[in-house]
């Protein structure tokens, strides 16, 4: 389900946690829909341009259109590369105009555009990127727009992020556990339920998705540097396991308390010989025998 | 510096990392052991360190300093070590002209402004020298602390863009380091505190953060430290990212161990 995401147009939303970080995910999709023959536009604010074109080969990174927001975003070094229409501006020049490919746009991260921008004209701005086609009315065909937006979910309240997510036609919410990153899929279709999904992934150097069945085996030892591995069972005063010779003999014996069809034989029918019993006693020669009552003093 | 604590990051004045943001975190007790080791641990590494320090005074520093083995002053005397001392020059915004540039402008304006003048300080302090001889080996932007910006009226956004535009200038352009430190208020809920938090552990590749014990004062347990390296998710070392040990400060060191082997309780 992972790798369908880019399937349909519309707001794709990857939320994301401190210990779980999204760009990898970012990036693999961004990989996808090069390979894919897209046109891919980034609006980077958080990290360097080549920091983020990392791990791409050349000719991927050939074909990114990036837009360095990272360096000066508030004009504060004066270097007049300022942008025109301001935050909003760049987003709405985002979308190319000429090329008929669909268009992918990742923007990292969602989260810098909220803190700086009212929630109303994000939303409103990321509303028209989707759906500008409709309104031009020029004759130009329907372009495909999609837009990843990198979420860091810990950064916004409720509202602000529930009014992304109702804008969003997938969300995808990334966990894990045990050092393997699960992500949590919602999918939202038209005029059908919403699909939920939970998939368990790896992400190669390469940037490539690796999609596996389920989540990883709890028994699998951890190769932790820190701990040293000690095998308990060495230096063992006894026998943790029995060899099938003494196995066998266990098997065979049978324990005092288990009630048998013989021993219920032995009990319900005793045999004629056994029917009255007595007691001998002979005391010792040289027994204390007290004649008196033992509980004469008791008052009784 | 405590060698215990390069031990567990795997750092030694030799071999320092570049390009990376530390984001020393504190909650429930004081986290300022760290600051003092990664003081000390960059002059001795040969660093030009810029400190910004808005808690404690020189003097103080100083002092902490040299029981690790390091001179403040005799760093500053060198160049080596640019120190913003924020309790001083606070009150100096005051006394001066309206027009003249200060560090913490944003003091003596009434309206919540942003803090460029402060970034700007960094700069220059950590502006490489002009004659092409590159006399220390990295730049480094030490704050303690970040959470005080707060305290001063400055929004989280604000003091996020600050730190941004440090990361883009020391991490980026000059390929240098970022320590800072930030309290969390655990559950006081402080809306800005977070936001700041959380967006700076976004932003960091290490976070170390000290926290109290659960259990409450101990004299022998002082707190406990959890790593969290911010890998990405390619990244083969993705099981042994994040280590929990527990500390007890000493008076010139501090010992690290693993949770509940003190040796006060074995």
């Amino acid at each position: 389900m992972l790798e369908s995401l880019l399937a349909v147009s519309g707001l794709v939303l990857l939320r994301d946690s401190v210990q779980w970080e999204g760009r990898s995910l970012l990036k693999a999709l961004i990989k996808k829909s090069v390979l894919c023959g897209e046109q891919v536009h980034i609006l980077g604010c958080e990290v360097s341009e080549e920091e983020f074109r990392e791990g791409f080969d050349a000719s991927i990174n050939s074909q990114l259109v990036y837009l360095d927001l990272y360096r000066d975003p508030l004009n504060w070094s004066k270097t007049g590369e300022a942008f025109p229409g301001g935050l909003l501006g760049v987003l709405r020049a985002m979308r190319g105009k000429t090329d008929p490919r669909p268009v992918t746009i990742a923007l990292d991260s969602l989260s810098w555009l909220l803190l700086h921008l009212p929630c109303t004209t994000l939303c409103q701005t990321l509303y028209a990127l989707n759906y500008q086609d409709s309104s031009l009315g020029d004759s130009s065909p329907v372009q495909q727009v999609r837009v990843l937006g990198l979420l860091h979910e810990e950064l916004h309240g409720p509202g602000p992020v529930g009014a992304l997510s109702s804008l969003a036609q997938s969300e995808v919410t990334l966990s894990g556990t045990a050092g393997q990153a699960s992500a949590h899929i919602l999918y939202r279709r038209p005029q059908q339920h919403p699909t939920v999904k939970t998939q368990w992934f790896s992400i190669r150097p390469d940037f490539s998705l690796d999609l596996q069945g389920g989540p990883p085996l709890a028994s699998q030892p951890h190769p932790d540097p820190h701990i040293f591995q000690v095998d308990p069972t060495t230096h063992l005063t006894f026998n943790l396991h029995l060899s099938k010779k003494e196995k066998e003999a266990k098997d065979n014996l049978t324990l005092p308390f288990q009630f048998s069809s013989e021993k219920q034989q032995a009990l319900l029918c005793p045999s004629l010989g056994q029917a009255t019993s007595y007691i001998f006693y002979e005391p010792d020669v040289y027994d204390d025998l007290d004649q008196e009552d033992p509980d004469d003093d008791l008052d009784i | 510096m405590f060698p215990e604590l390069n031990n567990l990051l795997n750092a030694t004045p030799d071999k320092v990392d570049q390009g990376k943001l530390t984001l020393l975190c504190d909650a429930k007790t004081d986290g300022s052991f760290l600051v003092h080791h990664f003081l000390s641990f960059y002059l001795k590494a040969n660093c030009k360190v810029c400190f910004v320090a808005l808690i404690q005074s020189f003097s103080h520093y100083n002092i902490v300093g040299q029981k690790l083995g390091v001179s403040l002053t005799t760093a500053r005397e060198r160049g080596q070590l640019v120190f913003f001392e924020g309790l001083r020059s606070s009150v100096d915004v005051f006394f001066r002209a309206k027009g003249e540039p200060h560090p913490l402008q944003f003091l003596r304006e009434a309206s919540a402004g942003n803090l460029q003048p402060l970034y700007e300080f960094v700069r220059e302090a950590l502006r490489p020298e002009d004659n092409g001889e590159a006399a220390w080996r990295c730049p480094v932007l030490l704050v303690d602390d970040l959470s005080v910006l707060l305290s001063l009226g400055m929004g989280a956004v604000a003091v996020l863009d600050f730190v941004h535009y440090c990361r883009a200038t020391v991490c980026w352009k000059l390929q240098g380091n970022i320590v800072a430190l930030v309290h969390d208020s655990g559950d006081t809920q402080d809306e800005e505190n977070d936001i700041l938090l959380n967006g700076l552990s976004h932003q960091s590749h290490l976070i170390l953060r000290a926290e109290g014990l659960a259990t409450g004062f101990c004299r022998d347990v002082h707190g406990q430290l959890r790593i969290l390296w911010r890998r990405p998710l390619w990244h083969p070392a993705q099981r042994d990212r994040s280590l929990t040990y527990q500390y007890k400060i000493q008076d010139k060191t501090v010992s690290f161990f693993a949770k509940g082997m003190s040796p006060a309780v074995l």
